[in-house]
């Protein structure tokens, strides 16, 4: 039963051995064995509970960051486990540290493991966000696995007598260079026994030992296609997620929401619950509501039971969806960002031969997780364990310290894998939950929210509302450009702040101010000599308590800030009769004052590369109107994110009798420097494009004036398998200007490939149709009133 | 009410209300994760199990309305050798987070049995409403392709066998 297929057979014989150690009891007892706590950190729940019952169990401070037995522990059969802060969404991460890691050690890939995220054993690397994961953490794993190859070779040395630069270490296997018989393992160097090394460093991310890093043509596993580790036990069945974590004396909890946003709580009646089977309480506190009973059918039911008077907001929270954007234009802004102007715009618009002004819309989308949130929390041995799939797990521990009022050391998360946590999912807001309500009950309790819960609760990604302008010469050159973008990011809020958890606010708890939020300005490299860029961030009447609040979606700004600004440089491109592709080429090669010649040239690069791929031949948009009921078209965008440049192209067929949208083909040309594992990286590009894709076909996160009115797959789409393209190609483009540099860092990859689809989709239904849609997302409903509307 | 299961083999008795979706039962009193709870509405496909040859949406199936053997993606391998669709998924690295993979392989699976020789439109249609959030779509729908190869060669392989 305690099978753990990522883990080599001589860990789990360990785990039967050795269970209910704690890596905090080696570290302090270094003539335990290293396997023992190896053991304890995958070990299933019932030796987790033994674990946390006996005496002395606990506390659980964070780990040391400064010590190489922190990060990689070395057993007596030269294999290695790796303990990194970092969480895993299924994008590869663990694996790419493992090929990362290996190759600076000089072990075999499949000589290693990986423990990802869990507070009281992993170093404190913030959990996942802001796709750094290769771009920032990579770098300190690297560094400390060279640091262990370097302490192994002085080891060495000193066991054969000679200097260590006359050793050679392959595969985890130490050799007199000049005498090949005499040899030694990592594993009978230090196999089962601590490095004691010490590193230095300001903080994690600078996390150091004196060896160097290995010169990237030296790095022999990054850039293989190895298999993702984590796929077998996904596959098989074997996978223990974190929805599924279970302790002996666990009991079910169900939350019941206000049915308007903004509603007071007025009384309850328990007795409408009472007589029910394994009814345990009803918890609340200021307008939190939760059932808890001792089966999970019995708390869904006691929730849905449960008589709740509310009494509705004075004034409405929001306005309808279907009046979101005059709503957007008509607000006074909360804040707004200082103007960015180059040139003298005005001048150019008043001397432009052509001027053209557009206006787009892009609605709040949610996270809405196949899998709705979900948390189990213990609080045996006045302590706090929280099984969760919260990406920040540091964080979630943190911030339910703060929230609970207790010492932090008393608190300790273990992540565990689950549905998709792309950004502040409501994985932070369960978390809370769950830990709240097994202090109340004092047992553990495991929340996981409903369907309706999910989508309609969920933190969203801002909607916005868009003016842009562009003037053109003569000869169709861009004189000036103008972009104007409106959030409705008031009160944003971020990850696992005790202040602002649902809660947290359901409750009453409010920091002092609501975080201002953001409005932000798109990322292109076009050389226009007059621009000015202006954003705005308004506020729904509603701020707190509301489920329209704003939190870091997957990509947070980009997919609706690119889709106005690579959709108006196609209108631009269109009035100036230039082709799409040349039409931007020449806007990244013109001459400009500022210098971004490094981001420039790889953007070049990279639409040069997704053109070829896709056989574009060079014309104007759009192409003349086909006659039949399939009208064909493709469509070209283009952005970056920090340092990754992503083009993409689209190809669509658009049925003109029903409005129908299939984008029958997609291509992406990517460049984001180094890359660590090809395969790994052509997954997520493909699997984010097609979220992309579904937050241009599909995603609208709807409301009236009382309520989210989005609560399930019927009322809030998401893309299928029918819309999948029949064809994705992608091409990895290293698009490095500099011939003399052997290879450019990795930079992240996570997210920047949703950026552009919404507007390459947009500019081949342009193409294929004549018609612009200016308003994601594109249902069929919409679209057919467009053509209707333009005649075609 | 004591409700008796046959779950990948075994026979297995529990004392729960009838109206039990038979989601919770798998999980909560056989151990079974295979099966996720989703939507709970029968919309997303994730807690998907099979009886009698159907994927059936364990979430709002009643527990003591279920008449037949089930098997749950636990029981897809036999004898520790994987499904040719579970190979099919390694082979093309389809999951994501894999949270959505249990009722994309288990529907695969009765689509691949009903049909050994799907069309990309057959494969589309069977599948559209077994959601995948991290969009895996297309490699499903290749794994699904190279899946159906694979158990087509294991046919003729073993006819040949036979005949021999
Ligand atoms: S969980 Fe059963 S169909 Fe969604
Ligand atoms: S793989 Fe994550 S939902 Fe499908």
């Amino acid at each position: 039963m305690t099978t753990f297929t990522t883990v080599p057979r001589q860990i789990e014989d360990a785990l039967e051995r050795c269970h209910g150690a704690s890596r905090r009891d080696f570290l302090r007892t270094s003539g335990l064995l290293v396997v023992s706590f190896t053991a304890a950190a995958l070990a299933p729940f019932e030796v987790e509970a033994a674990a946390q019952g006996a005496p002395g169990a606990g506390p659980y401070p964070l780990v040391d960051f400064r010590q190489l037995d922190s990060w990689i522990v070395i057993h007596e059969d030269s294999t290695a486990t790796f303990y990194v802060g970092k969480t895993d969404g299924g994008q590869g991460t663990g694996t790419a540290f493992r090929q990362l890691m290996c190759d600076e050690l000089d072990l075999a890939y499949d000589k290693s493991t990986l423990i990802m995220g869990r507070t009281d054993i992993t170093v404190d690397q913030g959990g996942s966000g802001g796709s750094d994961a290769l771009q920032v953490d990579a770098w300190p794993a690297r560094r400390v696995a060279a640091e262990a190859r370097r302490v192994l070779l002085e080891l060495a040395a000193a066991r054969f007598g000679v200097p260590a630069g006359e050793l050679s270490v392959r595969e985890g296997v130490i050799t007199v260079s000049a005498d090949p018989s005499k040899r030694v393992t990592y594993g009978e160097l230090i196999g089962g026994r601590r490095f004691n090394v010490a590193l230095t460093g300001q903080n994690i991310d600078a996390t150091t030992g004196v060896a160097k890093l290995k010169p990237v043509q030296e790095l022999k596993i990054t850039g293989q296609r190895l298999h993702r580790y984590d796929i077998p036990a996904k596959v098989d069945g074997s996978l223990k997620w974190a929805s599924g974590a279970k302790v002996p004396g666990m009991v079910h909890a169900r939350n019941v929401r206000p049915p308007v946003a903004g509603a007071t709580l007025v009384s309850i009646d328990e007795s409408s619950v009472k007589g029910l089977p394994g009814f345990i309480r009803v918890v609340s506190r200021g307008n939190y509501v939760a059932v808890v009973c001792e089966r999970e059918e019995q708390a869904i039911r006691a929730a849905q039971q449960l008589k709740v008077q509310w009494q509705k907001p004075a004034t409405p929270p929001f306005p309808g969806s279907d009046n979101l954007y005059s709503y957007i234009r008509n607000a006074t802004p909360t804040s707004s960002s200082k103007p960015d102007i180059v040139g003298n715009p005005d001048a150019a618009f008043a001397g432009a031969a052509t001027v053209i002004e557009s206006e787009y819309e892009h609605p709040f989308q949610g996270h809405t997780a196949i899998g709705p949130a979900h948390a189990m929390a213990d609080p045996s041995n006045g302590q706090m364990t929280i099984w969760s799939n919260d990406m920040k797990s540091y964080g979630l521990r943190l911030g339910v310290a703060k929230f609970l009022d207790m010492p932090v050391d008393r608190v300790r998360v273990i992540w565990m894998e689950g549905p998709q946590l792309y950004g502040r999912t409501a994985a932070d807001d369960a978390g809370f939950e769950a830990a709240f309500l097994a202090r109340e009950i004092g047992r553990p309790v495991r929340v996981q929210w409903m369907r309706h819960e999910e989508t309609a609760w969920d933190t969203k990604g801002p909607a916005y509302a868009f003016k842009l302008r562009g003037g053109l010469d003569a000869q169709g050159n861009v004189v000036a450009l103008e972009y104007h973008g409106r959030a409705v990011d008031h009160n944003h809020l971020g990850y696992n702040e005790p202040d602002t958890v649902l809660i947290a606010q359901l409750m009453g708890i409010r920091p002092a101010a609501p975080a201002t939020g953001g409005a932000v300005a798109p990322s292109e490299m076009y050389a226009v000599p007059n621009r000015r860029r202006v954003a705005d961030v308004v506020s729904l009447p509603l701020v707190w308590e509301s489920p329209l609040r704003t939190g870091n979606l997957r990509d947070p700004n980009g997919p609706q800030v690119h889709f106005a600004s690579e959709s108006f440089i196609d209108e631009l491109a269109a009035a100036a009769k230039a082709d799409p592709v040349a039409f931007r080429l020449k806007l990244l090669t013109a001459e400009t004052r500022d210098d971004s010649a490094f981001r420039r040239a790889r953007s070049i690069a990279a639409l040069k590369a997704a053109a070829e791929l896709y056989g574009w031949d060079p014309r104007p948009s759009p192409k003349p109107i086909g006659t039949g009921a399939l009208l064909t078209g493709r469509g070209v965008a283009y952005c970056y994110r920090n340092q990754t440049i992503v083009v993409e192209i689209a190809e669509v067929e658009v049925n003109r009798e029903t409005g129908h949208v299939w984008v029958k083909r997609l291509v992406c040309a990517h460049d984001c420097g180094l890359v660590v594992n090809p395969e790994g990286l052509e997954r997520v590009l493909e699997g984010n494009m097609l979220y992309g894709l579904s937050r241009a076909l599909h995603e609208e996160v709807r409301f009236d004036t009382e309520k989210v009115t989005s609560v399930d797959w019927t009322t809030h789409p998401t893309l299928t398998h029918l819309d999948a393209p029949a064809k994705i190609d992608i091409v990895l483009v290293n698009g490095d200007p500099d011939a003399k540099r052997p290879d450019l860092p990795h930079y992240g990859a996570g997210e920047a490939a949703c950026r552009p689809t919404a507007a390459a989709v947009a500019n081949a239904i342009f193409d294929a149709t004549g018609v612009r849609l200016r308003r994601v997302p594109f249902r069929d409903a919409r679209v057919l009133a467009a053509l209707k509307a333009a005649r075609v | 009410m004591s409700i008796t299961l046959r779950v990948n083999g075994n026979t297995r008795t529990v004392d729960v209300d009838p109206s039990t979706p038979l989601l919770y039962i798998l999980r909560n009193d056989l151990g079974l994760e295979g099966p996720r709870f989703g939507c709970g509405l029968g919309q997303c496909g994730a807690c998907t199990v099979i009886i009698n040859g159907a994927a059936v949406r364990s979430c709002v199936t009643p527990c003591s309305a279920v008449k037949g053997e089930i098997t749950t993606l636990e029981g897809l391998s036999k004898d520790g050798v994987l499904h040719p669709i579970q190979q099919a998924w390694i082979d093309e690295q389809v999951p994501q987070c894999g949270y959505c993979q249990n009722g994309q392989m288990l529907t695969a699976k009765v689509l691949l049995d009903r049909n050994p020789n799907p069309s990309d439109a057959d494969i589309r249609k069977f599948m559209a409403g077994t959601l995948c959030r991290c969009m895996t779509y297309y490699r499903i729908q290749a794994a699904i392709r190279r899946a159906a190869t694979a158990m087509k060669t294991a046919d003729t392989a073993s006819n040949e066998g036979v005949v021999a």
